[in-house]
């Protein structure tokens, strides 16, 4: 690993309302691959970022769709074929009773898409990474407000980039290396 | 502002105390990254020593056999029923805190929300452990669960006992989860302030890398949106279901259609109080007035005023519904329920649940700390006493006179129920100690400055 490859700068603000300037104006530059960091979500940044919105409930719609689908051919299978016992004289397959069961596999399976497709979209977890070198980012989790430009961007310049994310009032800006 | 003329025009503040981003994080984090004071080594010494209780119980049951217990012909639950209602609904209002007044956008929630979690989780241990043990052969519990077994045995999904299993646990891996979710961006702020070591390495094992990238806080709060959207059916389900064991069995006294609705009202209600006790004395002990505000009390205690109303009603309906529906027997098990042999937990039951919340009309008794908390373990009392009327009255007298018989616990069970809160505590101490018991980047979220459209000292 080389230890002096740039791959971005990283930029610190001092608001909310700073660093979603900041992202509105590298937006507007057409930077693309760039990242703003804060210690909670800030309303409106997703605009700002000009991000799309997120696939989870895609996810979570199969998850359940899954969950309840499998309840079901579990009951069925159970009582119909497995095992068939009639109970207080009900039909082999009574899907009404088994509706509760449906509804909690659906909100289990659901709720493993939720958070396990949520960290599969995040790349989490993710115990290294580049800006966990740099001293000044610890604060992102308390009180910090950052906005990181990847070098891989076709607008990135090291002098450039650095300039504009100054002029829009960044109080200190440092190079991220891999 | 008068105190008790508030001008509803005007937001009472979430956050008191002039805090900043920074001192949140200060605040919160303080009783985790300083050492543990006296009064915390004291109470988890106790609470440990009621915990060990509580195992010696359960060996003592495993030993023997459920002999060891009170129960009779025809009481056949008791004190392990009531017990388990009992701590799985006071889990209920960590949910309903959680999920639901996060869907309806009550922003206050955002200082109790992580507490009130953590009391769902741990008394829904405290169930769990009532749900295994009551089974009486502990280690075929499993028997429980559909596994494919030598014996080509199944279970039967017909039965509400089944729905009861899946719910449960269903209820305790969704709230885990909803839980660790919310704590992932505090673990990191620990993880970012860790001046030891091993503070380093767990909770950045456990932030998993979090580093508050907007890419990654857009995924998480719509993560966080769905599991509450699916935590606030789930919760709801939960109790109706464990309604369900009584209701859905031909027993007067138990086979009503009222009982989820009024099983779930008075989860919310136990859950509440629940809430109340703890958080009047941790917020003391922790020095967190700022955040547990006494809006945030009083605001609790209008909902378990309302709730115990909505129990109160319940209370009344059943028997009105015991008299108009013209069934004898039905009749009987109400008139019995208040006037025989358990009268004396019938309205023990009646005047904690139903009278002394009533108090909470005044805004003097609803914003006092000692009457609250004195209402909030009444309230406690009285919701355990109801599960036990419920249980106990409609099973000692059933259809055959000669089998009529009174049921009382015996020491194993008092102390397994003791026990149960040293289960509870150890863990509520050791999140306490271990955990922020504020969720600090949801504060943050909700303080005037989040706001990227705030003006710094301006003019509203």
């Amino acid at each position: 690993m080389n230890s002096n490859q740039p791959i971005g700068l990283l930029a610190e603000f001092l608001s909310p309302a700073a660093v979603l300037k900041a992202a509105e104006t590298l937006r507007d530059a057409g930077y693309r691959q760039f990242e703003v960091y804060s210690p909670f979500p800030i309303h409106g940044m997703d605009d700002a970022m000009g991000i799309k919105d997120s696939v989870l409930g895609w996810i979570v719609v199969t998850c359940g769709a899954i969950g309840l689908s499998s309840a079901l051919l579990l009951q069925w299978w159970v009582s119909v074929v497995a095992y068939p016992i009639v109970t207080s004289g009900k039909p082999l397959f009574s899907f009404q009773a088994f509706v509760p069961i449906c509804f909690e596999l659906m909100v289990l399976l659901s709720g493993f898409g939720a958070v396990f497709g949520m960290f599969a979209l995040n790349k989490l977890p993710q115990l290294y990474h580049p800006l966990f070198r740099k001293k000044s980012f610890l604060k992102v989790t308390s009180h910090g407000f950052f906005v990181s430009v990847d070098s891989d961007d076709p607008r990135y310049s090291q002098v450039e980039t650095a300039d504009l994310l100054r002029s829009i009032g960044s109080v200190g800006i440092e190079t991220i290396e891999d | 502002m008068s105190v008790i003329v508030e001008d509803p025009s005007v937001r009472t503040p979430l956050v008191l105390g002039g805090h900043t981003f920074e001192s949140v994080s200060d605040a919160v984090c303080a009783p985790v990254e300083q050492k543990a004071p006296k009064w915390w080594i004291a109470s988890f010494a106790v609470a440990v020593s009621l915990l060990s209780l509580m195992l010696a119980m359960l060996g003592k049951l495993v030993w023997t056999g459920v002999g060891v217990w009170g129960l009779n012909n025809p009481v056949m639950w008791g004190w392990d029923l009531v017990g388990f209602v009992f701590w799985v609904g006071i889990g209920h209002a960590g949910t309903l805190i959680s999920a639901i007044l996060f869907l309806f956008r009550q922003k206050w929630r955002t200082s109790i929300n992580r507490f009130a979690e953590a009391m769902t989780i741990f008394a829904v241990m405290c169930a769990g452990i009532y749900i295994a043990f009551h089974v009486g052969r502990v280690w075929v519990a499993y028997y429980l669960f559909p596994i494919p077994n030598s014996m080509a045995m199944w279970v039967n999904f017909r039965s509400p006992l089944m729905w009861d299993v899946f719910a449960v646990s269903t209820y305790f891996t969704i709230s885990l989860l909803f839980w660790y979710v919310g704590l992932i961006p505090d673990l990191a702020t620990l993880r970012d302030r860790a001046v030891t070591k091993t503070r380093k390495i767990w909770y950045g094992i456990f932030a998993m890398g979090w580093r508050g990238a907007n890419r990654h806080w857009q995924h998480y709060e719509r993560a966080y949106l769905i599991l509450a959207a699916l935590s606030t059916p789930l919760v709801l389900s939960v109790h109706s279901i464990v309604s369900f064991d009584f209701a859905v069995s031909q027993l007067p006294g138990w086979h009503t259609t009222i009982f989820p609705p009024y099983f779930v009202a008075g989860a919310i209600f136990s859950g509440f109080a629940m809430v109340v006790t703890l958080m009047v004395i941790a917020r003391k002990l922790f020095k967190l007035e700022s955040f547990m505000t006494m809006h945030h009390l009083e605001t609790m205690n209008k909902i378990i005023l309302a709730t115990g109303t909505m129990v109160g009603y319940a209370y009344g309906m059943e028997f009105f519904i015991a008299w108009y529906s013209g069934n004898p027997y039905e009749g009987f098990a109400f008139v019995n329920r208040a006037f025989g042999p358990y009268a004396w937990a019938y309205w023990t039951m009646i005047s904690c649940n139903v009278i002394f919340p009533q108090l909470f009309w005044f805004k003097k008794i609803r914003r006092s700390i000692p009457a609250m908390f004195v209402i909030s373990i009444i309230v406690n009392i009285g919701m355990w006493f109801e599960r036990f009327v419920i249980t106990a009255t409609s099973l000692h007298r059933d259809f055959l006179p000669s089998s009529w018989f009174y049921y009382s616990p015996t020491w194993v069970e008092v102390c397994q129920f003791i026990g149960s809160f040293g289960l509870f505590l150890t863990f509520f101490l050791l999140f306490l100690k271990y955990l922020p018991a504020i969720a600090i980047s949801e504060v943050k979220g909700v303080m005037p400055e989040a706001d990227p459209h705030h003006h710094h000292g301006g003019v509203h």
